[in-house]
């Protein structure tokens, strides 16, 4: 077996092609042909819906009910974009959903989460850690546990018909970025609290001053993670939000499908749904272009700790 | 008088007012920090649980004050003929089929990737994206896909020669064809298991190696019994993710067809907000939180025998 193995070492080859496959650790050529074919296989896969969305955008209704259907449409209508933006009052949704939502929630997961974390990571006091193994038992409950009785709340508080419902209660922290964000603290070190005691700071200082600098990349994460998710909501809004002058995005992506899949003839459905679609998601195409790595990071760091 | 004796010097060492030990002082300084997260908790959280499960013994529709029926709508969940069979059998069916799938294929994803791979970043980003897709874009974007005339998926399959497949309006391949999305979007998952691919220490493999191992041989008894920690982790989440599976049977089939993904989910979401029956939502809701804890318990009861924690302790 030995034997075997020895022989089986990387020789050095003539050939530049053979070498080259040596160098990238290849066992054989079959092996990486068939690794390569499955990989652009899925990779296809994955991809066919954004290019049916993208190229579907871009079609009129003689080009969308085609048997076969058009992969390339040929005149491409590039107006569809604008068109599909104005048949529904796209901009005041996404206004409302930058500056009512994703805006207002983001800042306060960060902050409330940056502070309540601190508390149960740089400081020892009795009974911490259980009440943290609590605050991580309330991710386990189901949202659909909570949604009849804070819809109820706050139909008694008159704040149906705003975003005070899906804003407020963030405010007061998130468990799962307070969670994260402790991990995160824990792994920086006692001493530069320390001696930051010594010196007369009070741990609000601390925080301030030396905490959160340190954690700038896990905060990022945290807005970055929070804006998303509150661009992508749709069961929130759905349950909350009424009025359609209010409705952010995600609602409003249903309205125009609602507004447009209605009996009778309705011309440019899918185009202009599919249209809209590409420009929901573009946003989130940019952050995540530019925030890869935060991205990436940021998941690897919850999954682990879990 | 010759001698002055020095009187102690009046604050030279100022009193305390309080005399607060290292002890007491942590302590309301975390609960100072904590406190908007213990609010929150009692407000947000621990209020409405209770308030719930007080609703579940309710008959309320928000217009009129509630009434106490007891267990009348647990009852009433457990002998309804017409719904509670599908709704049951279609949420579990879902749960079974696309949590194991799902956490298969990230792991076969991210193993995929982990191995040589020019351009892996490219490939990552792609397979991670659909994840943070907006969930109603995906459904309108897949409705379309697997639309029967019109859609690609079956556009290809003429081209091929074979038959169309009505992935959305056939009600056996309805939920199917939700699996198949949600194998899609398994980007965070992939991502979990990918870090973890990385952590697994080389020179276990390069032993394996010596000792005459092959491809196969060093990833199911290597890669995987490293990665079950994960594993785990990820079927859990599965499990939980899939029992409250909603936006995508809400708005890609609406229930159907003939009620074929009218999952728990849904059929509370309905109760709750369109008949106005908050009592018996609020019941359905709480058997619903029953019964992922059961799982989840079950789950984690059940690791001890399959799942490794090795020295590199997570």
């Amino acid at each position: 077996m030995q034997a075997q193995a020895i022989s089986r070492a990387p020789v050095a080859q003539r050939s530049g092609f053979r070498r080259t496959l040596r160098k990238l650790g290849v066992k054989g050529v079959t092996a990486e042909i068939v690794k390569y074919v499955i990989l652009l296989t899925l990779a296809a896969s994955f991809a066919l819906p954004f290019f049916w969305m993208v190229t579907s955008a871009l079609k009129d209704d003689s080009q969308v009910y085609t048997v076969p259907p058009i992969w390339f449409p040929s005149p491409a209508h590039w107006n569809n974009f604008w068109n599909a933006w104005h048949v529904r009052p796209f901009t005041a949704f996404s206004i409302n959903t930058v500056f009512q939502y994703a805006i207002p929630v983001t800042l306060a997961t960060v902050f409330s989460s940056a502070f309540v974390a601190y508390g149960f990571s740089r400081i020892k006091w009795p009974g911490r850690d259980v009440l943290f193994l609590i605050c991580i038992m309330t991710m386990m409950v189901p949202f659909f546990v909570l949604m009849v009785p804070r819809f109820i709340i706050f139909k008694n508080l008159g704040w149906i018909n705003s975003y005070r419902p899906l804003v407020v209660p963030e405010m007061f922290g998130n468990a799962f970025f307070i969670f994260m964000l402790r991990q995160f603290y824990m792994t920086i070190p006692e001493e530069l609290s320390d001696a930051a005691r010594i010196d007369g700071c009070s741990e609000f200082g601390i925080l301030a001053r030396i905490i959160l600098p340190l954690a700038k990349s896990a905060l990022t994460v945290v807005a970055l993670f929070t804006f998303i998710n509150s661009w992508n909501d749709y069961l929130g809004p759905l349950i909350y939000i009424n009025k359609v002058s209010l409705f952010p995005i995600s609602l409003g992506l249903q309205e125009l499908q609602r507004s447009v899949m209605q009996s009778g003839w309705n011309p440019m459905v899918y185009p202009h749904l599919m249209a809209a679609s590409t420009i929901i998601t573009l946003p989130i195409v940019i952050f995540f272009f530019f925030a890869q790595r935060t991205f990436i990071e940021g998941i690897a760091l919850t999954g682990l700790k879990a | 008088m010759s001698i002055a004796i020095p009187k102690a010097i009046p604050n030279a060492i100022p009193k305390r007012r309080f005399k607060l030990s290292t002890r007491t002082r942590n302590l309301v300084l975390g609960l100072t920090f904590v406190s908007p997260w213990i609010i929150g908790f009692l407000a947000w959280t621990i209020y409405p649980l209770f308030s719930s499960l007080y609703y579940s013994f309710q008959n309320y529709d928000l217009l009129r004050p509630p009434v106490f029926i007891g267990l009348g709508n647990y009852v009433q969940f457990f002998t309804d003929k017409s719904h509670t069979p599908t709704v049951v059998y279609n949420t579990f069916y879902y749960v079974l089929l696309s949590a194991p799938l799902g956490v298969v294929s990230a792991f076969l994803l991210a193993n995929l990737l982990n191995a040589n791979i020019k351009g892996r970043s490219f490939f990552r980003a792609l397979f991670f994206f659909p994840a943070i897709v907006p969930a109603m874009v995906t459904a309108y974007v897949w409705n379309f896909l697997l639309n029967v005339q019109y859609g690609a998926v079956n556009g290809a399959l003429r081209g091929v020669g074979l038959s169309t497949i009505p992935f959305l309006t056939n009600p056996q391949l309805a939920k199917p064809s939700l699996v198949l999305i949600h194998m899609w979007a398994q980007g965070n998952a992939m991502l979990i298991f990918l870090a973890t691919l990385q952590d697994v220490p080389r020179s276990l493999y390069e032993a394996a190696i010596v000792d005459g191992a092959n491809t196969w041989h060093k990833f199911w008894y290597i890669t995987i019994p490293m990665c079950t920690p994960v594993i785990l982790f990820n079927m859990i989440m599965a499990f939980i993710g899939g029992f409250q599976n909603f936006i995508l049977p809400w708005l890609l089939t609406g229930g159907g067809p003939n009620q074929a993904t009218e999952f728990f989910t849904v059929y509370l979401y309905r109760n709750a907000f369109v008949y106005l029956r908050m009592g018996f939502a609020s019941a359905m809701a709480w058997l619903l939180f029953i019964t992922i804890v059961f799982f989840t318990v079950i789950m984690l009861k059940t690791s001890a025998r399959w799942v490794y924690y090795g020295s590199e302790a997570y």
